[in-house]
């Protein structure tokens, strides 16, 4: 779409709507949000690229393989969670403990944080392979 | 309130039907997923619509909200975005595939592998 | 290792993620897939002879205890289920790797195969409701892609119904999911089973117990549920089938198993006679079917139904012999369904046709092919001392104890005409003039159908070295206390 205000709008929002889904992603651990409410937030991002650029132009600019997208977050996910099988813990099971970091202050490090990253990257990756395989034959 | 919901549902599920009966693919697939938001629904007014504090240790209230539906219906509606979105790209590629989206043109079976 | 339990679900999931990596290597998927399964179905051993000696495994996922967290449970009969599956996709793994093409190894076919084993064998080990609709989604996530692999014509337009009857059943297991946490409280099905008994099965319960019927009835082909079921398993290519005809109606009719002896065993007087008569009804149907096609695909695909007709009888009466006999007609059906899927599988790829009217004579190139179609049709008919005699027997001894001659003469007139409708195949094409076809090597395609047979065989004749572990598997259906207190350990 060859519209010069989106486009400046765009140039602009993105980013901001990518680091709002960052800040989603962390809130999650105590607050509303968390990987996938962060991830389908960072894959509209994405699709408000291909909708103002095209699918080539949007490939240059993040040249990802959103399927090893999917691979590498389900891998994280349950990775992260048959960690568990290494301690003879029911899987699943999480562990965390608090630290003080310089700046953070208190912080909460939780293996919760390392599986929800899974699942951030597979939404981002299936919602783009989904969108990618339909638009694509156009 | 649970009167209100349980009628929003059953016209939830009334449009769905509504739908799914029709003949063009794109009115079945917004069908379907308008049966699994009555679904959902469902799922949660059956939880009970209970006002009270957050379940979590540190609230001291006298009653407490029940979590497990709404986890319940997070996991299911991820489930059917997940379905909708297939089904979606299926219709497509049916429509490519078989130059139509109308249930009627599809019936029947060539008798060839 | 606590996790015993778990690996039949974790293997095949790990190694799914992983082959999505390998999209264009075809030669590390195959390796990569048959390494899996192999682990898998070492591991399911090792849960069978765990449970065997120990009694029922449960893990409680997250460490969460039950009732509240999602526990899974490994029962005799769950890790019975879990081993077959594992077998039934070793042979259909192995035929893969020369049926189904390149096309469709470059896209994510030993993937989602690896994900509809998750999606079963979850569906067979969980213990809690809800989880249980999960693995069922997962289960047939993998079968849309599985079905519409390819994009055939065909294949599309009968993915589409086939999505649209799942995508409402979902729905509705949802409802009943809903309904049922409204009345009890709870999802985890030993938690379940004490909420149910304490509050007697009042008729709320009842019409909660249909919906499941309804539910598990579609995914199981129950009448007058099969209806999608005849279109659907036509399309996709021989061995996607052999796994489809032997898991998937397989985990509906468990899942009935399941909750028709754990939860809903009050009030058999209606929900069980309704199933005994539904019962009946698949499996005169399944026989008309199987009886009146000439197409070899349907009449298979018709005899699944008859099988699972026979399976929720058993399951209906209710007795240790008659769910005994379920078991083991379960286990062997699921195997046996597979194999004749497979053999068809190789008859087409021979003549090229599905139609019996265009080919005979196949025996004089191919006689080892013809007799072992001849083994598996006598299995399949319930001929001793094969595989399929003694779980038909228990089921007709049940019922013959419960006074249901009527319901026993069926069982065994579908027998005969189970037995006429796979002769029927044996007669036409394999003897009479050679016609309609040109031999071809087939090789390595003997290898999962030979397999497959000796064990149906063994199975049949080692009935007596298998029996302790069906009577150990039966035990906890009938008591459903063993189950309740092997979960909450009370």
């Amino acid at each position: 779409m060859n519209n010069v205000i989106l486009r400046t709008i765009t140039a602009v929002v993105v980013p901001i709507i990518a680091l709002f889904s960052i800040q989603l992603f962390f809130a999650g651990h105590y607050y509303p949000g968390g990987g996938f409410i962060g991830g389908l937030m960072a894959a509209g991002a994405i699709v408000l690229l291909l909708i103002v650029f095209d699918i080539r132009t949007v490939r240059k600019m993040i040249p990802i393989n959103y399927q090893w997208l999917i691979g590498t977050g389900l891998l994280f996910a349950v990775g992260t969670s048959a960690g568990s099988l290494l301690f003879n813990v029911p899987f699943l099971t999480h562990a965390y403990r608090y630290v003080h970091l310089p700046l953070l202050g208190k912080t909460s490090l939780h293996t919760a944080v390392l599986f929800d990253t899974g699942v951030y990257l597979v939404v981002v990756g299936i919602t783009l392979v989904i969108i990618e395989t339909i638009g694509e034959s156009d | 309130m649970e009167l209100v919901m349980i009628i929003v549902i059953g016209f939830l599920f009334a449009a769905a039907t509504y739908l799914m009966l029709s003949k063009s693919l794109l009115r079945i697939i917004i069908g379907t997923g308008l049966l699994s938001h009555g679904a959902h629904l469902l799922l949660l007014t059956m939880g009970g619509l209970k006002e009270g504090a957050p379940p979590l240790l540190g609230e001291h209230a006298e009653r407490y909200v029940d979590p497990l539906p709404q986890a319940l219906i997070l996991t299911a509606i991820v489930i059917s975005f997940g379905v909708t979105a297939f089904f979606l790209v299926l219709a497509y590629r049916s429509y490519q595939e078989l130059g139509t989206d109308n249930m009627e043109q599809m019936r029947g079976k060539e008798e060839d592998d | 290792m606590i996790n015993l339990l778990l690996l039949p679900i974790l293997i095949p999931l790990v190694t799914a993620i992983l082959l999505i990596f390998f999209k264009d290597r075809v030669v590390w998927q195959k390796a990569l897939s048959l390494v899996a399964i192999l682990f898998q179905l070492a591991a399911s051993v090792l849960l069978v002879r765990r449970v065997y000696l120990e009694g029922i495994q449960t893990l409680n996922i997250g460490s969460w205890p039950a009732p509240f967290g999602i526990t899974l449970v490994s029962d005799m009969l769950s890790a019975l289920l879990v081993l077959t599956t594992s077998i039934v996709a070793l042979a259909c793994l192995i035929y893969s790797f020369y049926a189904i093409g390149k096309e469709r190894e470059k896209f994510y076919y030993y993937s989602f195969f690896q994900f509809l084993l998750v999606g079963v064998n979850g569906a067979f080990t969980t213990g809690d409701i809800f989880n249980l609709f999960v693995f069922f989604e997962v289960m047939l996530m993998s079968s849309y892609v599985l079905l519409v692999l390819g994009g055939t014509k065909m294949q599309l337009r009968e993915t589409i119904k086939y999505t649209l009857v799942n995508v409402i059943s979902s729905a509705l297991f949802v409802i009943a999911v809903g309904y049922l946490y409204a009345v009890t409280g709870t999802l985890n099905m030993a938690h379940l089973s004490i909420r149910i008994a304490e509050l007697g099965q009042s008729s709320v319960l009842t019409i909660i117990a249909v919906l499941f019927l309804i539910v598990f009835g579609l995914k199981g082909a129950i009448f007058p549920l099969y209806f999608w079921l005849p279109g659907s398993y036509y399309a996709p290519p021989t061995p996607v089938l052999a796994l489809f005809g032997g898991l998937l109606t397989k985990v509906g009719v468990y899942s009935i198993l399941r909750t028709f002896t754990l939860l809903f065993y009050h009030d058999t007087s209606y929900t069980h006679a309704l199933l005994g008569w539904l019962s009946m009804a698949t499996i005169v149907v399944g026989v008309i079917g199987a009886i009146a096609y000439r197409n070899l695909r349907q009449i298979v695909i018709y005899n699944i139904i008859v099988a699972v007709g026979v399976i929720t009888f058993g399951i209906s009466l209710m007795s240790p012999e008659s769910l005994e006999g379920s078991i083991f007609y379960l286990l062997q059906d699921m195997v046996m369904k597979s194999v004749l899927f497979l053999l068809v599988g190789i008859v087409v790829y021979v003549t090229g046709t599905n139609d019996l009217n265009k080919f005979s004579g196949l025996i004089q190139s191919y006689p080892l092919l013809g007799w072992l179609f001849f083994i598996v049709a006598l299995s399949l008919a319930g001929v001793p001392p094969f595989s399929g005699f003694i779980g038909k027997l228990l089921i007709v001894k049940a019922s013959l104890t419960e006074g249901l001659l009527f319901e026993a003469i069926i069982v065994l007139l579908s027998s005969l005409l189970v037995l006429y409708s796979v002769m029927k195949i044996f007669m036409n094409g394999f003897w009479g003039e050679k016609k309609g076809y040109e031999p071809k090597p087939i090789g390595a395609l003997y290898v999962p159908v030979v397999f497959l047979i000796l064990l149906s065989v063994l199975y049949g004749v080692g009935i007596e070295f298998i029996r302790p572990f069906i009577v150990e598997a039966t035990s906890v259906l009938v008591d459903p206390m063993i189950y309740i207190q092997a979960v909450l350990k009370e």
